[in-house]
């Protein structure tokens, strides 16, 4: 019986050898997993030597911010509060990126949506006595209204007049920031302060720690009901990409959008429809935010939600439910990130894992091979 | 509300996005669209004041700048043109990248104090010429000039040099130009570096010369993305990134000043009675960079030309491209 020899004594005995890449054959759902799963520690540790570079300890850093984001009941319950704008951001990117529409404008439509949310309490369109029965649908229909505008004008200049959307929509949030400043240090500026005031009770969607004169163990649990309405988004989302002929052709033209063409799709009203989804769903997520946590208009309320979305939209592999988990990951690494010193680490953390997971999908399609040379047919 | 300082001072800012620009104008002419303007400008920006401020010598933060920025758009390289992944959402990567970099690196730069600026003089000649004397060559940085040296220079690279025509080979059809034995990738991945070196240069001429200092992310307040929007307007010409950069450079510097008097063109000044309107006048150059996206797109439709052919394709020897 013949063995193959080993590589090292191939080599010793005068061998080649070069990597060679191939593209796989097949792909398996479970590599897709580990190699996300690998970009993400890869990451970390690339994170983590940055952390040293400029003086800190890694491990530690990493200890803490677990803690601080999954050790205890509270400090999870402020994760999913954390997580619950996240997961309408990102699908407000799956939505978008499915067509192949890089909307990354979801920051901006986030603003508009808490805008919009506040123009039913603030101006007031409903007196602050209204059940809020109507109240809070109001709020979510006018904040998925101002979404959807602000992703309306970017859609239908790319649509009619091929407008790239990634500048349109990046412009859009600068815009948008701006539009609520205006709001909030002139028109609904409380006493000079550059905030709104406080929205009455009735605006407020209800929070777990509500409910603490009954259920003692509420006490101090922020999460909100908005968490459950971003799950209900998500599976509205997998719904209408996966099960519905809308869907269908949103996939269609993503994939290929000169077969959709031929197969008759309506590409500029896809288009259009598509941005305004995305941004009715940032919109909501805006909404969510000032009714289930702050409370009134104010500027800074997303940490740049809308671009860890993109990130998150990407480690999900623009799959809406897995958007969910990821999200509450993404949460707790923006919960804990505010106590980390430099303020920069959770921008730059976020960025390692982006590069790292696109530069993982070349092993997810290829595979490398280590060949001799002189050998390789 | 003097239009010979709003000029002047406009032209010392649009230098900012011309080199941007013009940078962003050789990768995407080489096929690679690059979005991570705003991420090597900050880096460059950064690295460039820490720099100044260590050394006490300005073009050292220059020559900083122009490597660490290099450096990062090598990351897009590596991920566009070797593991062909997709340039759009790389560039987005490359952004989170250098923002988280240079504001973790960045971080207390903020606070410290005065640094070595790069030099600001008047040419002697030129700026006895009548109104265009004073508003190009009367006391602006040296980074002015070199811009408008760049200009011409990149022109006539891409359109009367070889090299340039393998430039633009690569970019509108690189199978051809592999056929002619030139090496398709070797010289992207170079031109990759040529536009990261000059969001370098960018990021350098705000933080030592335009806008001295660290302000964070907000050092450079989206001029990367206004940037990509310009190289679109100018339909991947230097000529017109030109005047595109410094007409940007201009309204920037106007709305600072609109806010100044008491009264426009005899009326009553809005937006000195309400300070607050100046929230109106921060969306114009937004606003603006999209109404440039909208007249270069049409205009090229109606001219029938348009990007590069292969902008945003990787380039695998032997498949069917194009």
């Amino acid at each position: 019986m013949t063995t193959k020899p080993s590589l090292f004594a191939q080599y010793r005995s005068g061998a080649r050898f070069r990597l060679r890449m191939e593209p796989r054959l097949e792909q398996p759902g479970w590599l897709g997993l580990i190699v996300s799963l690998g970009a993400v520690t890869f990451a970390l540790v690339l994170g983590g030597i940055v952390l040293m570079l400029v003086g800190g300890d890694p491990i530690r850093a990493y200890a803490f911010m677990a803690k601080a984001a999954f050790g205890g009941i509270g400090v999870f319950s402020d994760t999913l509060v954390k997580a619950t704008p996240l997961i309408l951001v990102s699908l407000a990117a799956v939505v978008a990126f499915r067509m192949r529409l890089w909307n990354i404008g979801a920051e901006g439509q986030f603003y508009l949506g808490a805008f919009g949310a506040s123009l039913v309490v603030l101006t007031p369109l409903l007196p602050p006595e209204t059940s809020p029965w109507l109240m809070i649908p109001a709020m979510m229909v006018m904040g998925m209204l101002a979404g959807a505008l602000w992703g309306f004008i970017p859609g239908y200049l790319k649509a009619k007049y091929n407008v790239n959307e990634i500048i349109s929509t990046l412009m859009m949030n600068y815009i948008a920031v701006a539009w609520n400043n205006y709001f909030i240090f002139d028109v609904w500026s409380e006493g000079g302060f550059q905030m709104s005031r406080q929205f009455p009770k009735t605006a407020w969607l209800p929070r777990l720690t509500d409910y603490a004169a009954q259920v003692p163990m509420f006490r101090g649990l922020t999460i909100h009901l908005g968490f459950v309405i971003a799950l209900i988004a998500a599976g509205v989302v997998w719904w209408i990409m996966y099960r519905s002929r809308w869907g269908y052709e949103i996939r269609l033209i993503g994939d290929n959008p000169r077969a959709a063409r031929y197969a008759g799709i309506n590409i500029v009203r896809n288009t259009i429809l598509v941005m305004m989804l995305s941004g009715a769903l940032a919109g909501l997520g805006g909404m969510l935010e000032i009714s289930g946590v702050v409370h009134r208009l104010q500027g800074a309320i997303s940490s740049g939600y809308g671009f860890t979305g993109i990130i998150i939209a990407w480690l999900a592999k623009l799959n809406p439910i897995l958007v969910v988990p990821i999200s509450i990951l993404f949460g707790g690494l923006l919960l804990a990130g505010r106590e980390i010193q430099p303020s920069g680490i959770p921008m730059l953390i976020q960025g390692i894992i982006l590069v790292c997971l696109i530069g993982s999908d070349f092993l997810f399609r290829n595979r490398i091979r280590l060949v001799q040379i002189g050998q390789e047919a | 509300m003097d239009p010979i300082i709003i000029l002047q001072a406009g032209i010392a800012s649009g230098t900012v996005l011309l080199f941007a620009t013009i940078g962003e104008i050789f990768t995407e002419r080489s096929g690679i669209l690059n979005l991570g303007l705003e991420g090597m400008m900050l880096i460059g920006a950064m690295s460039a004041y820490k720099t100044a401020l260590a050394t006490g010598n300005p073009w050292l933060g220059m020559l900083v700048a122009m490597l660490a920025a290099g450096l990062l758009s090598q990351v897009h390289a590596i991920i566009t043109i070797q593991f062909q992944a997709d340039q759009v959402v790389s560039g987005l990567a490359l952004t989170f990248l250098g923002t988280g970099l240079s504001m973790v690196f960045g971080e207390g730069l903020s606070k410290a104090g005065a640094v070595a600026l790069l030099p600001s003089f008047s040419i002697p000649g030129l700026v006895s010429i009548p109104f265009v004397g004073p508003i190009m060559f009367e006391n602006q940085s040296v980074m002015v000039y070199l811009g408008y040296l760049l200009v011409p220079l990149a022109w006539y690279y891409i359109n009367r040099t070889r090299p340039g025509l393998h430039l633009r080979a690569i970019g509108e059809y690189p199978a051809a130009a592999d056929a002619l034995g030139i090496n398709v990738n070797r010289l992207r991945y170079f031109y990759v570096l040529v536009g990261g070196m000059l969001a370098g240069v960018a990021g350098a001429t705000i933080s030592l010369a335009v806008f001295p200092g660290w302000f964070s992310h907000l050092t450079t307040s989206g001029q990367g993305w206004i940037a990509i929007g310009l190289v679109i307007f100018a339909q991947w010409d230097p000529i017109r990134a030109a005047g595109g950069s410094y007409a940007f450079g201009a309204l920037r510097r106007m709305i600072l000043d609109i806010q100044g008097p008491l009264k426009i063109f005899g009326l009553r000044n809005p937006f000195y009675y309400n300070p607050y309107w100046g929230f109106f006048l921060q969306m114009l150059p937004y606003a603006f960079t999209i109404v440039v996206l909208v007249i270069g797109s049409r205009e090229a439709i109606r001219k029938r030309m348009g990007a590069p052919a292969a902008l945003g394709l990787p380039y695998i020897r032997g498949e069917r491209g194009l």
